[in-house]
């Protein structure tokens, strides 16, 4: 049984159609001369080109920090392969031969295929090793084993280890993140 | 056969030229607009990628690009279609499309020569009986796939054909009640002297101009009537089984079908290729050859100076400003620019060279052809822009209002469109009796 699907009866002259046709055409017609005038105020944005500003928070691919001395802040502690709900971080850790007291990741790898970008492993790391602060988003590779970021690639990503995704956070920050610098020449 | 005999065979094989070119080179020209249009309608940029050497033109290369792929793309021919009629149909709906168009004048004289293909006395009858039979190519499409959704879209397209051909017919005897004529060329010459001289500029012609348009757009099948096709209900009515270059036929037929019923509706209603404006009919234009060379020239430099400015401008936009500094697409301003300030020089040229006076005297040998070129030029050039017009129309009708229902596209037809168009009939007739005994 249809339901029955309440309507309005129309009025002398909107069952004439044509004075309705006018105004719907006024209508559209006053859309195309602004957007003449005016190319540039599109909400579309013309990708690669032009890049939306990305949120303070958005969560890009992962980054490793390091301490002044240029070893990475992570101490293998194990909490970020524990909280990770995609199971993608992968840690072998090791022993420091000259500082025994700490552990140090001796292999980090993170399969971005797997990853669904939460953000726990940044909550759950005691040390700051790892950030997601990078806003980059164009994470791609031609195999499955280029998409697995390994340690030096994640301490080294805003070092224009990857030169497009460095481009896109410069396109994005006025700055370098702490510590690092730009290079000279623009990539983009 | 001496050269002379051959002359008249000539004369007719460049018309058909002239004419099959003028609707083919409008073709690709619409789908662009449609593309824009529909952007700009729905705020958003629109085709703005494709480019050669750097040249985007706002998104005119991807119809070429379009060109490209419907040629390279696979040509399939489904194993459960009737293949003779499956075939013919395309042929059939683009052929009809461009051969309604060999009796529309788009000019009055050129040294002599009637400037439309055929010069038949009947255009009018032509017309209506070329544009009915435009439906056999969507019928024998959607019958020949053997497929429910094509045969439901062939289906409606003939009883919408059916059902708006009365009204369309109707308004058009209006218009040959009152020329007393049913060619088009007497039609288009009754319309001369001015703008208030055209059809629609009388209460049975406007009402008769706003019937037609209507139908035409049923008879076109475009938004608000495209049944036919109707991609929500459909997938793509009748042109659901067709690939590759027999669905660009189908695509080209229907831009080609804008483009004759906009012509058809330019002729009977809004004086054809008539400028409007009185003493610049077809003698005035000829006695006027290089006052209208010199006006047309220097009146087009502020136009393109400022297309130059528009082209200068853009290089500030943010995009051109995040391009690498060797991105071949910095040259796109540069070229506009070029472009337009070289039509520029080129149209202040042809003003010097109508104020010298030489337009009235272009000739080759002894047979002056410059005051026959300049009317053709000039009357071609209003007819082309009313033409144009009308097909933005379509364009422009088609991005505002929604598909009708099928029981609503019916009861227009038959209950409101047709009892109008005879009750107009009936009102024209008074008004030519009236205008006849008692206004001459």
């Amino acid at each position: 049984m249809a339901l029955p699907v309440p309507s309005r009866k129309l009025n002398v002259s909107e069952s004439m159609y044509l004075w309705e046709v006018v105004k719907g055409l006024a209508l559209t017609m006053s859309h195309i001369v602004k957007n003449i005038l005016d190319p540039d105020h599109f909400r579309t944005v013309e990708y690669p080109e032009l890049r939306k500003p990305m949120a303070a928070r958005y969560r890009g691919a992962h980054r490793l920090m390091v301490r002044p001395d240029g070893k990475v802040k992570c101490v293998a502690c194990m909490c970020c392969p524990t909280v990770c709900p995609a199971k993608c971080i992968t840690i072998i850790a090791g022993e420091d031969p000259n500082d025994p007291a700490e552990k140090f990741p001796v292999e980090f790898d993170i399969d971005m295929l797997r990853c669904i970008y939460c953000g726990f492993c940044v909550e759950a790391c005691p040390k700051d090793a790892i950030r997601m602060d990078t806003r980059i988003y164009e994470i791609n590779a031609f195999t499955r084993q280029d998409m697995v970021h390994n340690k030096s690639y994640m301490v080294n990503l805003m070092d224009g280890a990857k030169p497009r995704a460095e481009g896109v956070y410069r396109a994005n920050h006025a700055q370098a993140p702490d510590g690092y610098t730009f290079d000279e020449k623009p990539i983009l | 056969m001496s050269l002379e005999d051959a002359v008249p065979y000539l004369i007719v094989l460049a018309k058909c030229v002239f004419a099959v070119a003028f609707v083919m080179n409008i073709v690709p020209l619409l789908i662009w607009a449609e593309r824009k249009g529909s952007a700009y309608i729905q705020d958003r940029p629109g085709p703005n990628r494709a480019d050669i050497l750097g040249i985007r033109a706002g998104g005119l290369v991807h119809t070429l690009v379009d060109v490209v792929k419907l040629i390279m793309k696979e040509d399939i021919l489904p194993s459960h279609v009737n293949w003779f009629y499956w075939f013919i149909a395309p042929v059939i709906a683009m052929s009809v499309a461009l051969s309604t168009f060999v009796v529309v004048p788009f000019g009055d004289t050129f040294l002599g020569v009637d400037l439309r293909v055929s010069a038949m006395d009947g255009g009018l009858l032509y017309v209506l009986a070329m544009t009915s039979l435009g439906v056999y190519g969507i019928m024998l499409a959607g019958w020949a796939s053997n497929n429910k959704f094509s045969l439901l879209g062939g289906l409606r397209a003939s009883s919408q054909m059916v059902s708006y051909e009365l009204a369309m017919g109707l308004s058009a005897a209006v218009i040959f009640l009152g020329a007393g004529s049913v060619s088009l060329q007497e039609i288009v010459g009754q319309q001369a002297g001015g703008l208030w001289n055209w059809n629609v500029v009388s209460v049975p012609g406007f009402i008769a101009f706003v019937l037609f348009w209507t139908a035409a757009f049923a008879e076109t099948n475009r938004t608000p009537f495209d049944l036919p096709e109707g991609e929500a209900e459909l997938v793509a009515g009748y042109h659901t089984e067709y690939s590759s270059l027999r669905f660009a036929l189908f695509f080209m037929a229907e831009y080609a079908n804008m483009i004759v019923a906009a012509s058809v509706t330019t002729t009977l209603f809004f004086g054809g290729y008539n400028v409007g404006i009185p003493g610049l009919d077809g003698v005035g234009i000829r006695a006027h050859a290089d006052l209208l060379v010199a006006g047309a020239g220097f009146l087009a430099v502020p136009a393109f100076l400022f297309f130059a400015f528009v082209a200068w401008k853009r290089q500030s936009r943010p995009f051109y400003k995040a391009l690498a500094a060797d991105d071949i697409r910095h040259r796109e301003p540069k070229f506009f620019m070029a472009l337009w300030v070289g039509a520029a020089v080129a149209h202040a040229g042809l003003g010097v060279v109508g104020l010298l006076g030489l337009p009235s005297q272009l000739a080759i040998g002894d047979m002056v052809i410059g005051p026959d070129l300049v009317a053709f030029v000039v009357q071609l050039t209003a007819f082309s822009l009313k033409v144009l017009f009308g097909c933005w129309f379509f364009i422009w009708v088609r991005w505002t209002i929604v598909r009708f229902r099928y029981d609503q596209l019916m009861n227009l037809g038959w209950k409101r469109m047709l009892p109008l168009a005879l009750a107009n009939l009936f009102l024209a007739a008074i008004w030519v009796i009236i205008k006849e005994s008692y206004l001459t």
